[in-house]
């Protein structure tokens, strides 16, 4: 455990690749396969289920430690976090222990499982007398399911190909998909032999940048495939041995929650893996995201959300064929195979994405303003050349997105941030005006520079009213531009609408609250 | 009835004395706790201040400020009112005000410490009826480790800078802090260079009679020094500056408080974070308070509510608020500036 803090200390401690990279080099040529396997497991964003509640845990510690509830909501609201705040609170450990992390985890965190409420905590406060500051708040990330550190996928594939001497493509292949944190598991991740034998595992997919400037920059027209780009969930669909695997881009295998596209899968021959898109379909024309959301997270879907969300997999591109991996091939290679294949299937829920064709450039930012009436986001641009890369890349894959919806909207509630910006006021909620009153209609966290953010902070410290917790209302004076993609009618929401990915353009000072929009304005956008 | 030291908009005021307690305006008497600029300010007509405080105080007042000094434990009277100072613990010369007058005691602590310093003379707590605290650090997530251990960990860092041929940059508030760096680390690990802020406080604090590791002011330094061996002490205003640019290869550190929380440590954007302050904490806090058995506390400078409140709930003692332009009253961002 104290080797994996160390770890923690040093990628928390520093925004430098090159030192991520080395700080887990060191850790993994020093720890035993059985602790990598779990350090893996942890740095790939996967983690076990919560076990405790995070508010239970800064109880506990309040309780240890004889602080009243208000001091304790003092504490948390100064700190930003359970796990930290509870590991703050605490004395020093009266003895340590050494417990290597594949134990802590096999042994004692996992198996808590098992145990009633009480049993729960005293075990947790015993352990909490064994760990120093920094490991007792790693500890708790651990047990309230929360432990994030910021390494990317890509950064993590790198420190083991370094480590290791395998070439990285191997090493993210590898990491995909299902597996468990075992010795076995890691001797097999770097394992110099090419025979990669699970049947589930996808590819790790390709992602696009944004364009922030005109197409003209990319050369001809002619060499780049268009496809609209679509508002689902990206996936995979693998097809290997008579078996078929759905997987999300998060990596999630999610093969039980869309049946209509693993019956449609069956079609498909052996080694066959498919990059597409999850999109709720009905006559003909794509639903809402808020429709598809309706199948998110269910596990066991009845026949009536069946039948009102039907759901297909939109086919983009083709990673594996005829049982090899044709990632290297071009863009236009893979696309026509695609196009063959899915044509000899024929199969209504794995239909193949159009191609918009266009001889200018010109031409297709005319055609780009029909997005929003066909509840697509803009295009995607992908070199005709181009290989299927791994991760986010520029120059290959673009995503040319129509300009977002904006309004101007006036800040009323607060709250202090996380992580960095836990002692910042840096959580927003927006209101626009309806029949004389502000209504809360967004949320956002970002878009504001460090600077901006401590001066609204100020405000915010200055300007409170009343406080509800960590949230403090504020006298309505400042007036933003936020962004959003995308607009729904919401009954759960008060202001009836629900907009996706709001984010702050820009802070209006030159803008008085009642120059701030309207409900009815914003109603007016819904397609 | 009035009480016996209150605020008034000059600072806070004796009436019976006809003095005032770290004014934040000129005023004819000024009675100051410590040479930090939020507590002592040009302009007034008299200064009294403890004796070690002389050389600091008078770079910060003025060559030409009226300043009278005094040394601890040594009773006085002015206008009757009977006048002692003694050690806070907070930097060299910091004192916490002892005034007495027909039998009532009260107790000015200005900013203090109870972890030890060999740069000061240790905090001694001094029994009164109403005693004045800040609150810098006032909730119990302070709790502060072992010097010993955290110059340990400045000493490890230090090496491995060394190893990786990097200069290793520490930001220390410029009187105090850095002096408390100076002398908690192993000086035999390679040279320590100042910046210029904290090579005057050094030269200050040389002539209170402090003994410091040898340092160099950059701009004195040899022109082929290896930087990469160098411990560099700079104050926080140095962040981010291109003063940095000259030492090549950095890694950075901030020697603070306020580093004992994520959130901070990740804000400062430093490579490194050294939980080392020269207030007391929580714990510290709470024992001081009892140590004086003072019936009335009153809160300043940080998290004043808190401190007071808990107080009074939990130790049944009378206690609120002061509103002092000390510290800083709800800004985090920048209470570290007024270590
Ligand atoms: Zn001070
Ligand atoms: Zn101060």
């Amino acid at each position: 455990m104290k080797r994996f803090t160390d770890l923690y200390s040093r990628l928390d401690s520093t925004t430098k690749t090159n030192e991520k990279i080395a700080a887990m080099v060191d850790y993994f040529n020093g720890a035993p396969a059985a602790d990598a396997a779990w350090a893996i497991y942890f740095l790939s964003g996967r983690r076990p289920k919560r076990l405790i509640q995070s508010r239970r845990l800064r109880e506990w510690a309040a309780a240890l430690t004889d602080i009243p509830d208000w001091l304790l909501v003092e504490c948390h609201s100064a700190v930003g976090d359970s796990a930290e705040t509870a590991a703050l609170l605490l004395p020093a450990a009266a003895h340590s222990s050494d417990l290597p992390l594949h134990q802590w985890l096999e042994t004692r965190i996992l198996p808590l499982r098992e145990l009633d409420d009480e049993q729960m905590k005293q075990q947790v406060l015993a352990w909490w007398a064994t760990l120093d500051g920094m490991e007792r708040f790693v500890l708790n990330k651990l047990l309230t399911g929360s432990f994030r550190v910021g390494v990317s996928q890509r950064l993590l594939t790198r420190a083991l190909a370094q480590q290791s001497g395998i070439d990285e493509a191997t090493v993210a292949h590898r990491l995909m998909g299902h597996w468990e944190p075992t010795p076995d598991f890691v001797a097999a991740l770097l394992s110099h032999e090419t025979t990669d034998a699970d049947v589930s595992r996808p590819y790790p997919f390709f992602l696009a940048y944004a364009l922030e400037e005109t197409p003209v920059v990319l050369g001809s027209v002619e060499e780049w495939l268009v496809e609209w780009k679509w508002d689902g969930i990206r996936a995979q669909l693998v097809r290997r041995h008579g078996q078929s695997f759905l997987w999300s881009r998060g990596e999630e295998l999610v093969s039980d929650r869309y049946p209509e596209v693993i019956a449609a899968a069956e079609a498909l021959p052996d080694g066959t893996v498919l990059d597409g898109e999850l999109l709720a379909w009905a006559d003909g024309k794509v639903l809402p995201f808020a429709q598809l959301q309706r199948r998110i997270g269910r596990k066991s879907i009845g026949k009536k959300l069946l039948r009102d969300v039907p759901v297909l997999l939109l086919c983009y591109d083709l990673l594996e064929w005829q049982g090899k991996d044709v990632r290297h091939q071009s863009q236009w290679w893979r696309r026509e195979r695609l196009a063959e294949l899915l044509a000899a299937v024929d199969r209504p829920h794995l239909p193949l994405s159009e191609i918009v064709e266009s001889d200018s450039w010109e031409a297709l930012a005319t055609i780009r303003e029909e997005s929003r009436d066909r509840l697509v986001e803009g295009f995607m641009l992908k070199r005709k050349s181009s290989p299927y890369r791994v991760g986010r890349r520029r120059g290959d894959w673009w995503k040319w997105k129509i300009d977002p919806y904006t309004i101007d909207a006036v800040l009323i509630y607060a709250q202090r941030g996380s992580g960095r910006r836990a002692s910042l006021y840096s959580d927003y909620t927006f209101a626009v005006w309806d029949e004389g009153e502000l209504v809360p209609f967004a949320k956002a966290y970002s878009g504001l520079t460090d600077a901006e953010m401590r001066r609204v902070d100020n405000f915010v410290r200055r300007n409170t009213r009343e406080r509800f917790g960590p949230v403090r209302s504020v006298t309505p004076k400042l007036v933003f531009e936020l962004a959003f993609e995308n607009i729904q009618r919401s009954n759960r929401h008060k202001s009836g609408i629900a907009v996706r990915f709001p984010r702050i353009l820009r802070w209006r000072e030159d803008k008085q609250i009642e120059e701030a929009d309207t409900l009815d304005t914003i109603k007016a956008m819904l397609p | 009835m009035s009480l016996l030291l209150e605020l008034n908009d000059h600072g806070l005021y004796c009436a019976a004395g006809d003095f005032y307690i770290d004014p934040w305006q000129p005023v004819h008497r000024a009675l100051v706790t410590h040479a930090h600029a939020d507590h002592s300010r040009p302009g007034s007509a008299h200064y009294l201040i403890a004796e070690a405080s002389l050389p600091v105080s008078r770079w910060r007042l003025g060559a030409e400020a009226p300043i009278e000094t005094i040394p601890y434990h040594k009773p006085i009277e002015i206008n009757g009112v009977r006048i002692s100072y003694h050690p806070a613990g907070h930097i060299i010369g910091s004192a916490q005000i002892r005034v007495e007058y027909r039998g009532e005691v009260w107790v000015a602590s200005g900013d203090y410490k109870i972890a030890p310093d060999p740069t000061c003379a240790p905090f001694e707590p001094v029994p009164c009826h109403t005693f004045i605290t800040e609150a810098t650090f006032g909730l119990p997530i302070y709790r502060w480790p072992e010097e010993a251990a955290v110059f340990g960990e400045v000493n490890d860092w230090w090496r491995q800078n060394q190893a990786d041929g990097k200069a290793s940059v520490i930001f220390a508030y410029a009187l105090g802090k850095a002096q408390r760096v100076m002398t908690g680390i192993d000086p035999t690990i390679g040279p320590i260079f100042v910046h210029g802020a904290v090579n005057n406080m050094n030269r200050m604090v040389a002539q209170a009679g402090l003994s410091l590791p040898h340092s160099t002011y950059v701009n004195e330094a040899p022109a082929k020094t290896d930087w990469s061996q160098a411990l560099i002490i700079a104050p926080t205003s140095a962040r981010g500056t291109p003063w940095l640019r000259r030492f090549g290869a950095i890694s950075t550190a901030f020697a603070s408080g306020w580093m004992l929380v994520r959130g901070q440590r990740r804000r400062r954007s430093v490579d490194r974070g050294f939980v080392l302050s020269d207030h007391v904490d929580w714990e510290g806090l709470m024992l001081s308070v009892a140590a004086t058995g003072a019936e009335r506390v009153l809160v300043t400078h940080g998290n004043v509510p808190v401190v007071a409140r808990y107080l009074r709930e939990a130790r049944g003692i009378e206690a609120y608020g002061l509103a002092t332009p000390y510290g800083t009253d709800d800004d985090d961002a920048t209470a570290e500036e007024s270590e």
